[in-house]
């Protein structure tokens, strides 16, 4: 390119000034509430929502501590674990669903199909609340919400809406080509052998994305928790709690907690967060290279 | 591309030609008509004992099912009326005590009526299953051939049946958990299911009532469904276009070529995705409290008074301006994301051209971006505009719908799906929470269903023959 006049290369040094310095503000705005809980998560003035300066003065690691060692009012290590079984089941089955009808409708022709997307369009239009408080009642109708039973319940919750989101690993599985499958017929493999020997290993990074995601789900989630496990606070999920601790009679005492408790949550999910990103952008450059 | 069938039905099978349910009625003959009757008759006659009876075994359960006290037939029964027996105490002459009666519950009556509807439906699905398969068999039998048995039956599972095989537990979960609690709560839509006038445990049908209400301006509730709706399409509009537009401003500046970094401030952005939104939001909530870090960073920088605050969670626009912005925060770094993968592949020859032509910057945005953006980006954009109206996370935990007039069940931020929650669980106003539902589910359905049938995967969908 021609040598460009010096003014055009001052107005170029003056735009690149202005376009850094707002990068600069708008990476502040972004992190700032990150920062900020960070910050007072080792607050160790006080315990409660306010605080007189923007970051606290003096630090430590007590919050981090409180939160482990006084499980008598909130007992976080337990939602830990109640979250992390559930998540477990919840993720295995979804994705065993979502595997499965994606399947039966990328690869196999019946007279079903169509109506089922289109029934699974329709259901995910309606608000995901409305049919709560009926599941709720069905669930207790069953007896599942009584008890140790509630742990059921929410896998149930969680899982059970699976066979309806088939969208993105179905859309996936299309992209495989057909002459594959044909050619495993013509070899005399059976519909379930090209299933889990072709179709799933080709699948890889969209299911690593899958289980992420669904392993997620109860991570996230409080309002159907809520429902479904009330009082009963052993049964809590880590969002129930840190939804608990900032209520009125506990924030007092368990905001800086509850801090505590949030970074813990994130921290790992972020993580999570970041490697499904990598799997789906490996999945989004193609099933089959070259 | 057409998908050849290499693999086909059982042999025995496909040699009797067509099979639905009419052909087997037609062509049958006595046996079929009285297995009509006696699910799996024909599969036991033509020597498919285990499948016969198994068959015959799922129509004993269902009679059984249905006949029994407080079965099937009986939540059917009571479904016109809902119950009427109320809960009472009744004087025990023999014990002298007073002895609890208990009464219907509509609530339960309804929801196993709906239930019983649906095992019904399953047991229409199975039995006509069971006259094919029985006319199947005897056809095979007839005709001389080898009747495949239920190892052949099973091994047809995991071959070109296999998609019964596999969508059996989906289905019957989505069934079960979707299906049926939808249906319920659009029933009760026609009921006077609600804490109002104490109709928690006995309620009727009321028709269409509930929707009159509700566009009634003048009933209580129609007044603030006016408002409500009008807010929620006021936010969707604002919520998805400024963050298209910010969201396409950012991720332009970063793609400059001249941008250094751009890596980082992509990472920093998608920070905000990847922590979980209830976490953020409870955050951002609380900075923004009256007592807030917020206020307080304002009044140690001098530009509040002490005991000045803004009252961003106590004044309905404060409040609805906040939720827009903090919804900027949350939503551009997602559409920062979309976009950057689509200006990539914006052609470098059209800006070429445009420089030629003598078109400046602005220009260039004008007449080769934003065209382009704008073909590619529509679905996304009318997505994301579903996706607002349904957007519960961010108003439920920043505002809570607040601030609340005295008397009103909907506060001056409430979306529909937000006041639809408030309505069921804590005003216990069940009914309304359904016409709302509904009333929701329409709106989307008809942005989505104009977005659906234009988008390139369902025009694609139909090459899959």
């Amino acid at each position: 390119m021609a040598k460009k006049p010096a003014s055009v290369k001052t107005t170029k040094m003056v735009t690149d000034i202005v376009v850094h310095l707002f990068l600069v503000i708008v990476a502040i705005v972004w992190l700032i509430p990150f920062v900020w809980i960070i910050a007072h998560s080792f607050r160790g003035e006080s315990t409660g929502m306010f605080c007189s300066t923007f970051f606290p003065k003096e630090y430590t690691l007590d919050n981090y501590i409180g939160l482990f060692t006084d499980i008598k009012t909130m007992n976080f290590p337990r939602m830990f674990m109640n979250t992390f079984i559930i998540s477990i089941f919840c993720c295995l089955i979804s994705t065993f669903f979502v595997l499965a009808v994606s399947y039966s409708l990328s690869r196999v022709k019946w007279t079903m199909r169509r109506p089922y997307m289109n029934m699974a369009m329709i259901i995910n239009l309606f608000p995901g609340f409305m049919s709560m408080v009926a599941i709720y009642f069905l669930l207790k109708a069953m007896g599942l919400t009584e008890g140790d039973r509630i742990p059921i319940a929410l896998v149930i919750c969680f899982s059970a809406g699976a066979g309806a989101g088939f969208h993105v690993m179905k859309g996936y599985m299309d992209t495989i080509p057909k002459a594959l499958d044909e050619a495993a017929y013509i070899d005399g493999a059976t519909r379930w052998q090209t299933f889990t020997k072709i179709t799933l290993p080709l699948c890889k990074p969209m299911i690593v994305y899958q289980v992420i995601t669904s392993f997620m789900g109860p991570w996230m989630d409080f309002i159907f928790a809520k429902i479904i496990v009330r009082a009963e606070a052993q049964y809590y999920t880590v969002s129930i709690g840190l939804w608990k601790m900032l209520e009125m009679e506990y924030i007092g005492g368990w905001f800086t907690r509850f801090c505590a408790g949030a970074v813990l949550v994130a921290i790992p999910i972020s993580i999570l967060f970041m490697i499904t990103q990598r799997f789906y952008q490996e999945a989004m450059s193609g099933a089959v290279k070259g | 591309m057409a998908m050849k069938e290499t693999t086909k039905l059982i042999p025995a099978y496909s040699k009797v030609g067509p099979n639905g349910l009419l052909t087997a009625l037609k062509n049958g003959g006595p046996m079929i008509w009285l297995s009509c009757l006696i699910m799996g008759l024909g599969n036991i006659l033509a020597g498919q004992f285990i499948k016969g009876i198994l068959f015959l075994a799922i129509e004993i359960a269902f009679i059984a099912y249905m006949v029994i006290p407080h079965g099937g037939a009986y939540w059917l029964w009571m479904l016109p009326s809902l119950g009427d027996t109320a809960t009472e105490e009744v004087w025990n002459d023999d014990l002298g005590v007073y002895e609890y009666v208990i009464g219907d519950n509509s609530q339960q009556i309804l929801l196993y009526a709906v239930a019983t509807m649906a095992v019904i439906v399953f047991f229409v699905i199975f039995w006509r299953a069971s006259v094919r398969s029985g006319y199947l068999a005897l056809s095979v039998k007839r005709s001389g051939g080898k009747v495949p048995t239920m190892k052949d039956d099973i091994i047809a599972l995991f071959n070109e049946n296999i998609h019964k095989l596999l969508m059996a537990p989906p289905f019957m979960m989505l069934a079960i958990f979707t299906m049926i609690p939808l249906v319920y709560m659009m029933l009760m839509a026609f009921t006077n299911y609600s804490a109002l006038n104490d109709h928690l445990i006995l309620f009727d049908w009321v028709g269409l009532q509930n929707f009159a209400a509700i566009f009634d301006s003048t009933s209580a509730i129609g007044r603030q469904f006016g408002s409500v709706l009008l807010w929620t399409l006021v936010w969707a509009f604002f919520a998805t276009f400024l963050n298209f537009f910010l969201g396409t401003f950012m991720a332009m500046i970063i793609q400059r070529p001249s941008t250094r970094l751009k890596g980082l401030w992509r990472s920093i952005l998608s920070l905000t995705i990847a922590v979980p939104q209830f976490v953020s939001l409870m955050i951002i909530r609380n900075m923004f409290k009256d007592n807030g870090a917020v206020n307080t960073l304002l009044q140690n920088l001098g530009f509040l008074g002490q005991g000045e605050v803004l009252p961003f969670m106590t004044d309905a626009t404060w409040a609805r301006v906040l939720l827009i912005v903090v919804n900027l925060w949350v939503g551009i770094p997602y559409t920062v994301m979309q976009v950057t993968g689509i200006l990539q592949n914006i052609p470098a020859e059209q800006y070429e051209a445009a420089r030629i032509d003598g078109a400046n910057v602005a220009q260039q945005f004008r007449y080769v971006t934003l065209p382009y953006m704008i073909f590619v980006m529509t679905p996304y954009i009318i997505t994301q505009f579903t996706g607002n109206i349904n957007n519960f996370n961010i108003i439920y935990l920043l505002t809570g719908g607040g601030p609340t007039y005295v008397g009103d069940s909907a506060g001056q931020t409430d979306l529909l799906v937000t006041w639809l929650y408030k309505l069921s669980i804590d005003k216990q106003q069940y009914n309304m929470g359904a016409v709302i539902g509904i009333f929701t589910f329409v709106v989307l359905a008809v942005v989505a269903l104009v977005t659906y049938r234009s988008s390139g995967s369902y025009k694609d969908e139909e090459g899959f023959k």
